[in-house]
Parts: C-alpha cells; sequence; structure tokens
C-alpha cells in the first residue's frame, strides 16, 4: 500500500505562457521512456527479483509517480487557460478535440501509451540494464526538453527531474553489483 | 561538485556540399553516475536545503545542466 501526501516532490513553477511547451513535456507523461513508463516498469518488476533490491524497485517507482505528478502539473498550467486557437498553434489542436483539456497518455507526437514501451523479462540482470537505460534516456528527454523552453522557472524544475534520473541510474547500477554478489565476497580478506 | 568535465566533444565530418551551416563541435553529456561502480559510505553531503533544490544529497553525483534556449529565445505558444 501507499502513504499519499498532498504536495508535489518539488515545487513546479511556470512564468511564462507557452501552451507549446506542454506538447513536449507530454513526452515525459506518457511517452516510451516517460515517468508513466517508469513507475510502471519498476513496480512491476519487483515480482521477478531477488527479495535485496525489491526495495529499490519499490522507492524509484513510487517516486516516478511524484515526478509524473510535476509533468501533470506543468502541462496543467501551461494549458489551462489556453483557448482552442492557442492550443492549435501550440500543435495541441488534435488533442483538445480528443480530450478538451484534459490530459492524456500519448506521447508528443500524440502516439498513445502502451505497455509495449516495458519490459519484464524475469532476467535480474536483463531488467536491470533496462531500467539504467531507461534512467539515461529520460535523463536524455529532459535535457532536450530543457532546450526547448526559455522559461527558467520551468527549467528548474526539470532540472531537479533531470538529476532524479541520474541517481536512479546511479542506485540500479548498485542493484546489478549486488546481484552480482561479488561484494560481500571481496570484503573477506 | 565533481571536478572533472561532465561533457564531452567530437568533431563530425563536414562535407563541401552540406546545405546547411556546419556544426563543427558537437557535445554530449557524461553524467558523474558513470564512474561511480558503487557509491562510497560517508561521501560529502549538500546542506539540505540545496540538496532538495538540486535534486541530490551527494556532490558527487551532481550534473549541472543549462538549456541552449537563451532568454527571450523560444518561440511564442
Amino acid at each position: 500500500m501507499w502513504i499519499y501526501q498532498k504536495k508535489l516532490q518539488y515545487p513546479v513553477r511556470v512564468s511564462k505562457c507557452d501552451p507549446r511547451v506542454a506538447r513536449y513535456l507530454v513526452e515525459q507523461y506518457g511517452g516510451a521512456d516517460g515517468e508513466l513508463s517508469a513507475a510502471l516498469r519498476y513496480l512491476n518488476q519487483r515480482y521477478s527479483i531477488p527479495d535485496k533490491v525489491i526495495g529499490l524497485l519499490t522507492d524509484i517507482g513510487t517516486e516516478e509517480f511524484a515526478h509524473l505528478e510535476m509533468i501533470a502539473t506543468m502541462i496543467y498550467k501551461l494549458t489551462k487557460d489556453a483557448t482552442p486557437r492557442q492550443l492549435e498553434e501550440a500543435g495541441l489542436g488534435p488533442n483538445y478535440v480528443i480530450h478538451d483539456n484534459g490530459l492524456f497518455y500519448n506521447n508528443s507526437s500524440g502516439v498513445p501509451w502502451t505497455a509495449a514501451y516495458i519490459q519484464a523479462k524475469g532476467d535480474p540482470l536483463a531488467d536491470l540494464y533496462e531500467d539504467i537505460a531507461a534512467e539515461e534516456k529520460a535523463r536524455a528527454t529532459y535535457q532536450w526538453i530543457i532546450d526547448m523552453t526559455d522559461d527558467v522557472d520551468l527549467q528548474d524544475s526539470l532540472k531537479f527531474l533531470r538529476e532524479r534520473e541520474i541517481v536512479h541510474a546511479m542506485r540500479f547500477k548498485e542493484a546489478v553489483e549486488m546481484i552480482k554478489a561479488d561484494r560481500d565476497t571481496k570484503k573477506v580478506f | 561538485m565533481n571536478a572533472t568535465k561532465q561533457t564531452r566533444d567530437w568533431y563530425p565530418f563536414v562535407g563541401p556540399f552540406d546545405p546547411c551551416p556546419p556544426k563543427y563541435v558537437k557535445t554530449y553529456v557524461v553524467p558523474p553516475n558513470q564512474f561511480i561502480p558503487f557509491q562510497p559510505m560517508n561521501l560529502p553531503q549538500f546542506p539540505l536545503a540545496d540538496a532538495l533544490r538540486l535534486g541530490t544529497l551527494w556532490p558527487a553525483l551532481f550534473s549541472p545542466y543549462e538549456s541552449k534556449c537563451r532568454p527571450g529565445e523560444a518561440q511564442k505558444g
């Protein structure tokens, strides 16, 4: 079970009316390397991985949902007061026609999220290396989104999220070392 | 802060008939997690307020990134 705190992991402030960026942020919402994919991937892998890394997958998978909320908040702020015309100019015309101002799990090109984005190979090393790759891809995606906006407040929140990807990749790399299980033997000199 | 540079440069081929002005140098990021197989105990820590803002408690894991979009450069939405 989970305990929910009704606040964001990190403050989200958007100081420029720029719905164009909302479209790009959707990539981290329902894209292949987005936060939804990350959360579901990690939480799902817990049932076929050695006990000692289950907690890590729980912690990081949970944090990904906190990131998902931050992304949703950014998209919400950028689109909530936009007119249909503004949304259309931002490339979000099709989204408006289908969802009004509603968020949907698709990528920045409008392709709906699919479970095919995530894998559960059942092999601990294969799964963990996928997780490391996913974190680095998400880090890169954050870089390219940061490059697309000159809103320094939005950049600030995105830089926080980018750094978290780096820390997560670090932790998954450590999980690989634990799975390899040569750390304990090394200590017995 | 991590003392080592976190970007790498490479120099792509520039052809005589390239249609667009060439980029002579391309850069990619190599974050510090690539050089730590397993984080040692008792590394130095940021003050908590800084750690929250930066996204990590550990200077050894901190990776700065600056937008390539200059102020006022982004399109109007």
